[in-house]
């Protein structure tokens, strides 16, 4: 389980969280939604410990984030995985490496357990065959992928993904979408994803949090989104007038 | 102003601190000094041996015009040659011409790392990445700077040679007496001892400059150039100190 308590987050005078309060539990996958600028990737990165808070706490189940030392901050980030915006994946290395880095750099398995291990990951995400190519050789929706891949190595215990969907098209992105939710039900994963792709909040919110200006403004499942009378979470979710009359038309049909 | 100064010289420190660290994994970072050691020896053998070339060839063309109508024999071109080569052509031209070739890539390398969430990716898995991305530099930089300083001088002074023997400027044998002529040892050891020095700063302060890149292209622009013009302001006061603590 991890914990948010009231995170304030502030640069050069201007706040960007105004004390956000959420909880966020295994087995589940968590959205966090919002517009453009409304704080969610500084509130990813926070969650993550890649930036402090100016105000507020961070826990790891009863453990205290932003309180441990860099050895102990090491050890808790050995059970986090992280599925980045634009992948991140290492230019230099195949798809293989990619996936081996971390079991490289923090196990002590031989080479042909590592690579059975970077088989089994690469198996899971539907990439069989990739592993001799490097990521400038593959499509945006294989390195997403791969990244996922290389996400789940060390078998973490909780998931990030920060717009797992940008730059896929829909077909793709749903794939994404299914893939990241069955993992985290597969292992009891804590998952946590920044999104402002409503197929995703529609698909997989089994905890949806919506940030506003910096707060959170309204927290509930994917089948609240569409009863809710926040008007915020109406306005941001519900855009087009499409996508209006669509609403009123299933709220009519019950 | 001067704040700024310090507290850039402040977090330079506290980089370097956080550089030389315990390894997670010595073998990942063996493999990462070993193609550093190849990107930085091996592909800069080219450059390295062009410029020690003219470097050699200019210096025993100059002298010797310089030397037209004194009464300092001719000969002395070669003593001239080599030790300008040792003293300072070697160790600090080519460290300059390194920071330019070496440094800005690094700078690059890392600032494009930072901006594509590479070094966040690593961070995250627990990796010290100031300790796996620049260590490797620095040590790769501190062996392989040396020895191609090394060559450096060698080439220089043949291209004095180049320059002068088929010339008909002076023949093979006053060159070579020049060249053996008041030959010091310790000239030797303040090269290397320059190209040390040199070679430790022409990666950490490019390192320093890409680890911290902020923004898009324009501030990767900008960390490269700093990376260059920095590191070569370092390297020639650098050069001065060492000129004055060694020879004096």
């Amino acid at each position: 389980m991890i914990r948010a308590e009231n995170i304030f987050k502030e640069f050069d005078g201007h706040e960007v969280l105004k004390g956000v309060s959420m909880e966020f539990n295994p087995g589940k996958t968590n959205l966090i939604i919002g517009r453009s600028g409304a704080g969610k990737t500084v509130f990813l990165k926070i969650l993550v410990g890649l930036m402090e808070p100016s105000a507020g706490k961070i826990w790891y189940d009863k453990i205290d984030f932003f309180s441990l030392n860099k050895k102990q901050a090491r050890a808790i980030r050995l059970e986090v995985g992280m599925l980045f915006q634009g992948s991140a994946l290492f230019d230099s290395m195949k798809v293989e490496e990619n996936v081996r880095f971390p079991l490289d750099m923090f196990t002590t398995h031989t080479l042909a357990e590592k690579n059975k291990r970077v088989d089994s990951c690469l198996e899971r995400v539907g990439l069989v065959g990739a592993h001799k190519k490097y990521p400038s050789e593959i499509s945006g929706g294989m390195q997403k992928r791969v990244g996922i891949a290389r996400a789940i190595a060390m078998a973490p215990k909780y998931l990030f993904c920060d717009e797992p969907n940008s730059g896929l098209d829909p077909r793709t992105a749903l794939l994404i979408d299914e893939l990241i939710q069955d993992i985290t039900y597969e292992h009891n994963m804590t998952t946590i994803i920044n999104t402002h792709d409503m197929n995703s909040v529609m698909e997989i919110g089994d905890n949806i949090a919506y940030l506003h200006e910096g707060r959170l403004v309204w927290q509930g499942s994917k089948e609240d989104v569409l009863t809710s009378d926040n008007e915020l979470l109406q306005g941001f979710i519900f855009a087009s007038p499409f996508l209006q009359r669509l609403r009123s038309a299933a709220l009519k049909q019950g | 102003m001067i704040f700024n100064l310090l507290y850039h010289i402040g977090r330079y420190i506290m980089l370097l601190k956080q550089t030389f660290s315990r390894p997670e994994n010595l073998s990942m970072y063996w493999k990462e000094t070993m193609r550093q050691m190849e990107d930085i020896g091996i592909g800069s053998l080219i450059i390295v041996v062009l410029i020690s070339v003219f470097m050699g060839a200019v210096a025993a063309v100059q002298f010797s015009y310089q030397l037209d109508g004194t009464l300092v024999p001719r000969w002395y071109i070669g003593y001239i040659v080599r030790d300008l080569a040792i003293i300072e052509s070697a160790p600090t031209i080519t460290c300059l011409v390194l920071a330019g070739k070496v440094g800005s890539n690094m700078a690059a390398e890392l600032g494009t790392m930072r901006q594509k969430e590479h070094i966040d990716a690593m961070d995250l898995m627990g990796v010290n990445t100031a300790a796996y991305l620049i260590l490797p530099k620095i040590i790769a930089a501190v062996f392989m700077i040396p020895l191609l300083v090394t060559l450096s001088g060698y080439v220089a002074i043949g291209g004095g040679f180049l320059a002068t023997v088929p010339t008909g400027t002076l023949s093979a044998d006053e060159y070579e007496r020049g060249l053996r002529a008041f030959f010091l040892p310790h000239n030797v050891t303040m090269m290397y001892v320059k190209a040390v020095v040199f070679a430790f700063i022409l990666t950490t302060v490019p390192c320093f400059q890409g680890y911290y890149v902020k923004g898009g292209n324009i501030e990767l622009g900008k960390a490269s150039t700093n990376a260059v013009v920095y590191s070569n302001i370092m390297i020639l006061l650098a050069d001065y100190l060492l000129a004055v603590l060694l020879t004096g």
